[in-house]
């Protein structure tokens, strides 16, 4: 296994109290393998990748319990030096924000060759070829001529190529994607999208997609893990999830997605809103919400359960998946 | 369709670029609208639907007069709004009213939700008298979904959809005619979106409005609207009922921008053809000669670069009786279904 | 400045009765950095505040507020506040009727007890001139609280009235006013008060405020513009356009108080270097002159004898230093309490 993230827990302290962002995330990433992390704000997707990446804040962030395992090893008991040369070199990150994430100031060239000047000592004209060959691999038209030119003369297709780009640099093994395409237009998004998943599959890397868009996910994962209130509510293959859901927060989510091919007249919507990570409600935190919930539900906090049912593994943290997955 | 309360006609909105500071020289334009033309009648949701930078939200400045068009008309009711006096300007505005995008700057932060809500009637004063202004204010509330004792609270102490709801209830204190929404919904989480976009379809019955909705986002659209117009680089290249926009397109476009969709369902991905344009749109201060699209489009010939296609009911559907037969400004226009006939639901 | 920590209805809305908190950020801007894919960001709740009900609106509650009178209702509770208006209020009434405090004239010395340290009816000892230095700093608030207020005041109203009109209406205002303000600028502080004031012969403060305020303006004028601009992009001012506000209305029920946070600020602070700014003038001959009773003239006629007689010194600087501090102090009051998401 490429990455495992066991049991993680991350707080932070806030004046109100302790804001429990992630309670207890379990996954893991092959090599070659694209796991998609569903998740509304405040659902502790963005928390957790950062916690793997190791670019949370410290403080007011605290990881208070977990292991994170990148090839074996355990990242959390590093030392920040040696972990600094896992980041990089063998996971990188790409963000939504390509503008705000790329330097104004300095040539895409420049912010690309950086990279092989810091982290393998290459000499300037060395990395510049580099950065051209970069920039051709991302299929940027005409890298030779706009290897000089600044942040603000590419587009924002373009621009988060660039972000692509240098998180490739180093060839690393693990990719971290936090909503890669939600700043892009629909016509941008699948380019952008098909370039990373081509290139995942050529470089045979694993790739963590974060996103709230499950119409970007259906494209290019192989497993989903749907978060709320910092847990995994549920976790499938791909196409299980779509075909059948096993909890109820998921099928909401599926059912108020307005579809291209379908016209209601009314969208189903989850009523209420997402919870409060100071006052994470007791038992199971969707029941507010969940149009299921039960005595048990506002009581019992719902393991994840196994609800394997084909040969690839699957599980939900719901009392009644059963009923969910059936009913 | 019903008698138009509001004609588009020739719209376009050209930005001066200019160069030194005592003396300007005009080196161009951004043509942000570039003649655009569009109906909107009484009880209807017209969607416009478009990529950043293709003007889309210029036209909503336009129709609820926060920008001046360059040229063209606006006519509410047969009046032309973009020459009207300010004082029966003001009276217009009553009837078309605006809902933003972001819920987060579009709220004064200084100001309570009733202050906010009540703003209109300080504005027009004949809407409502003084001592019935705070009561209708929590009305307005009850009627968007939030609890009227939520009066005295300053827009930071709500949530997205929260807000986006005082947003609207405010849009609907002078109980406009028409609603012109800005990307209503694009800032809100999925299952936000539902709820709000659920409040704004039951208000348009509750309060026959007629909206023009505006959204990058195809698949919202189709579920609000009635009619959709879909714009490219200052103009719309088709406009028609959702059926012959989403499941008849005839502009290549179109046909793109609906295939780019991510359809939440990896089974129906399977039997999809996906149309990947190449390259970027276009500057808008620099517009392709001929047609628009041309510079990304697979169709284009060498008349794409000479002609202009006008927007209008192509040659080839004119005499037809499908659902093709709409307008749609290309020259080959081609019918082909890029989205998959509807299927039921699974159980 | 950490974010806000607002809270939240309990109640939700919708058919459903149960409370659902949102969530969101609590430190929010932690969180909301840390969820960087935030589309949309909920305000916390403040379980404590929402739980005991407090007067401060978590329930909800039937008189309409304004944001002024709301301010006021957090000024009053705020310990800062409540300090530096105590201190700014006995400077202003030892200001006005000095002899509340001090029975002995400022003006009156006696060449012989010269430099002399404390003494039994005369606590801060005497000054070079034998002058009561504890008569001399009492009365001496008055000159420099009033060149300080009153600078900063026309500074203020001048400078926000000129940058905001310039940052609402844009255009050839303002270039023209940007192009004044670059030329108020380039001209040095001291020298030209060597060359204004020097041609002056009045002996009141009324040079010195007008001085002051000629080249304080493009300072707040730049930041009001600023800040006027920036407010004037927000949605909500073109949300109040749309509806038809007139320009008076957008300017001041919306911008104003959403761009007067900064003026506020950079005044206060100016505040502090107008006053020094008067004792620099008064040292170089061309600001106050004796008999006028200044800290600044104290201070630079002390400032040889520091070694010597250190008391000449100290207290008059200390005032000056205390007056300051109190000043900055309540605009930074002032401020929090006029933004409502520091609630």
């Amino acid at each position: 296994m490429l990455l495992e993230v066991r049991d993680l827990h991350v707080e932070f302290h806030t004046r109100d109290g302790v804001a429990k962002a992630v309670n207890g995330v379990n996954y893991s990433v092959d090599a070659g393998e694209t796991l998609a992390v569903l998740g509304e704000s405040g659902s502790g997707k963005s928390v957790t990748a950062q916690a793997v990446m190791g670019i949370l804040d410290i403080p007011p962030g605290k990881i208070s319990a977990g292991e994170i395992l990148f090839q074996g090893q355990d990242l959390l008991k590093l030392k920040e030096e040696e972990r600094r040369k896992v980041r990089g070199a063998k996971m990188a990150m790409i963000f939504q924000d390509a503008l705000s994430s790329l330097n104004p100031v300095i040539s895409v060239g420049d912010q690309l060759g950086e990279m092989f000047q810091v982290h393998k000592g290459m000499s300037r004209k060395d990395s510049k070829a580099k950065a051209i060959e970069l920039m051709d691999r991302v299929r940027i038209p005409a890298a030779k001529e706009r290897v000089g030119q600044y942040p603000h003369q590419f587009s924002g297709g373009m621009r988060q190529r660039i972000m692509i780009a240098m998180a490739l640099a180093l060839e690393p093994e693990l990719i971290i994607a936090d909503e890669p395409t939600t700043a892009l237009d629909v016509t941008v998004q699948a380019q952008v999208m098909d370039l990373l998943a081509e290139l995942q599959r050529e470089l045979n890397m694993g790739l963590i997609l974060i996103t709230h868009d499950l119409g970007v996910v259906a494209d290019v994962a192989d497993k989903i893990a749907v978060m709320y209130a910092g847990r995994i509510v549920e976790q499938a293959p791909v196409h299980e999830i779509y075909k059948a859901p096993a909890h109820p927060y998921t099928r909401g989510l599926l059912d108020s997605i307005p579809r291209l091919d379908q016209k209601g007249q009314e969208l189903y919507a989850i009523k209420g809103l997402p919870p409060n990570l100071l006052a994470i409600p007791p038992g199971c935190a969707f029941n507010p919400r969940c149009p299921m919930a039960q005595d048990v539900c506002r009581t019992d906090e719902p393991p994840l359960y196994d609800v394997t049912e084909s040969p690839v593994p699957r599980a939900s943290a719901c009392h009644f998946w059963k009923e969910c997955l059936h009913g | 369709m019903a008698e138009a309360i509001l004609e588009v006609r020739d719209l376009h909105k050209h930005y001066p670029l200019t160069r030194g500071i005592v003396f300007k020289k005009h080196v161009g334009a951004v043509k942000a609208v570039d003649g655009v033309d569009f109906d909107l009648a009484a009880g209807e949701t017209l969607g416009i639907v478009g990529e950043s930078g293709c003007g889309k939200s210029t036209v909503a400045k336009m129709l609820v007069n926060l920008e001046r068009p360059t040229s063209g008309t606006i006519r509410y009711k047969g009046e032309d709004i973009t020459t009207m006096s300010p004082k029966a300007l003001k009276a217009v505005r009553r009837n078309i009213q605006m809902v933003f995008q972001d819920p987060y700057t579009s709220l004064n932060p200084r100001m309570t939700v009733g202050d906010i809500i009540g703003e209109p009637y300080e504005i027009h004063p004949e809407v409502a008298p003084k001592g019935d202004r705070r009561r209708k204010v929590q009305d307005l509330l009850d009627v968007v979904g939030l609890n009227p004792e939520y009066i005295n609270r300053y827009p930071h102490q709500f949530s997205g959809g929260q807000r986006q709801r005082i947003g609207i209830a405010r849009g609907l204190a002078l109980q406009p005619e028409i609603i012109v929404a800005d990307e209503p919904v694009s800032a809100l989480d999925v299952s936000v979106q539902a709820q709000v976009v659920n409040l704004l379809d039951s208000l348009q019955s509750e309060f026959s409005l007629s909206y023009v909705f505006i959204a990058h986002d195809l698949s919202i659209v189709r579920h609000i609207s009635d009619r959709v117009g879909v714009m490219y680089l200052g103009r719309i290249v088709e406009i028609g009922t959702d059926a012959q926009i989403y499941d008849h397109p005839t502009h290549p476009y179109t046909q793109a921008l609906l295939s780019a969709v991510p359809v939440p369902d990896p089974e129906a991905r399977a039997h999809r053809e996906r149309i990947i344009l190449t390259g970027d749109v276009p500057s808008p201060a620099n517009i392709p000669s001929g047609c628009r699209f041309r510079t990304r489009c697979w169709k284009a010939q060498e008349r794409c670069t000479l002609e202009v296609p006008l927007l209008a009911v192509p040659a080839v559907f004119r005499l037809t009786d499908s659902p093709a037969k709409h307008d749609s400004a290309c020259h080959f226009a081609e019918e082909k279904q890029v989205v998959p006939p509807e299927e039921p639901e699974e159980p | 400045m950490p974010e806000p920590e607002p809270f939240e209805p309990l109640e939700s809305y919708g058919e459903e009765g149960r409370a659902i908190a949102s969530t969101g950020a609590g430190g929010a801007s932690d969180l909301a950095t840390a969820e960087a894919e935030t589309l949309e960001q909920r305000p916390s709740v403040d379980a404590a505040e929402e739980a005991a009900g407090g007067p401060e609106g978590a329930g909800p509650d039937k008189k309409a507020r304004s944001l002024w009178s709301d301010a006021w209702h957090d000024l009053r509770r705020n310990p800062v506040f409540i300090i530096s208006g105590l201190i700014i209020l006995f400077l202003v009434v030892i200001s006005i009727w000095p002899s509340l405090i001090a029975s002995g004239d400022p003006l009156d010395c006696d060449l012989s007890k010269a430099q002399e340290g404390s003494q039994p009816g005369h606590p801060f000892g005497f000054n070079g001139q034998g002058c009561d230095v504890y008569t001399r700093t009492v009365y001496g608030a008055r000159t420099s609280v009033s060149v300080g207020v009153l600078a900063t005041l026309g500074v203020a109203i001048l400078g926000s009235i000129l940058g905001g009109l310039a940052g609402f209406f844009g255009g050839a205002w303002d270039g023209f006013l940007s192009r004044i303000t670059d030329v108020f600028f380039a001209i040095p502080v001291v020298l030209g008060g060597l060359v204004l004031l020097s041609v002056v012969t009045s002996s009141t403060v009324w040079p010195v405020i007008g001085f002051m305020v000629l080249l304080g303006w493009p300072q707040i004028s730049r930041i009001a513009r600023g800040s006027v601009i920036t407010a004037k992009q927000h949605d909500y001012v073109q949300a109040a356009r749309a509806l038809g506000a007139s320009n008076s209305r957008m300017m001041l029920r919306h911008i104003t108080p959403n761009a007067v946070a900064p003026v506020i600020v950079v005044a206060t602070i100016a505040l502090g270097t107008y006053i020094s700014l008067e004792a620099t003038l008064s040292y170089l001959g061309v600001g106050l002159k004796p008999p006028t009773v200044s800290w600044g003239i104290d201070i630079s006629s002390a400032s040889p004898y520091i070694r010597n007689a250190p008391h000449m010194l100290l207290w008059p600087a200390g005032a000056l230093a205390i007056t300051v501090l109190a000043f900055i102090m309540l605009g930074d009051a002032v401020r929090d309490a006029l933004d409502p998401k520091l609630r």
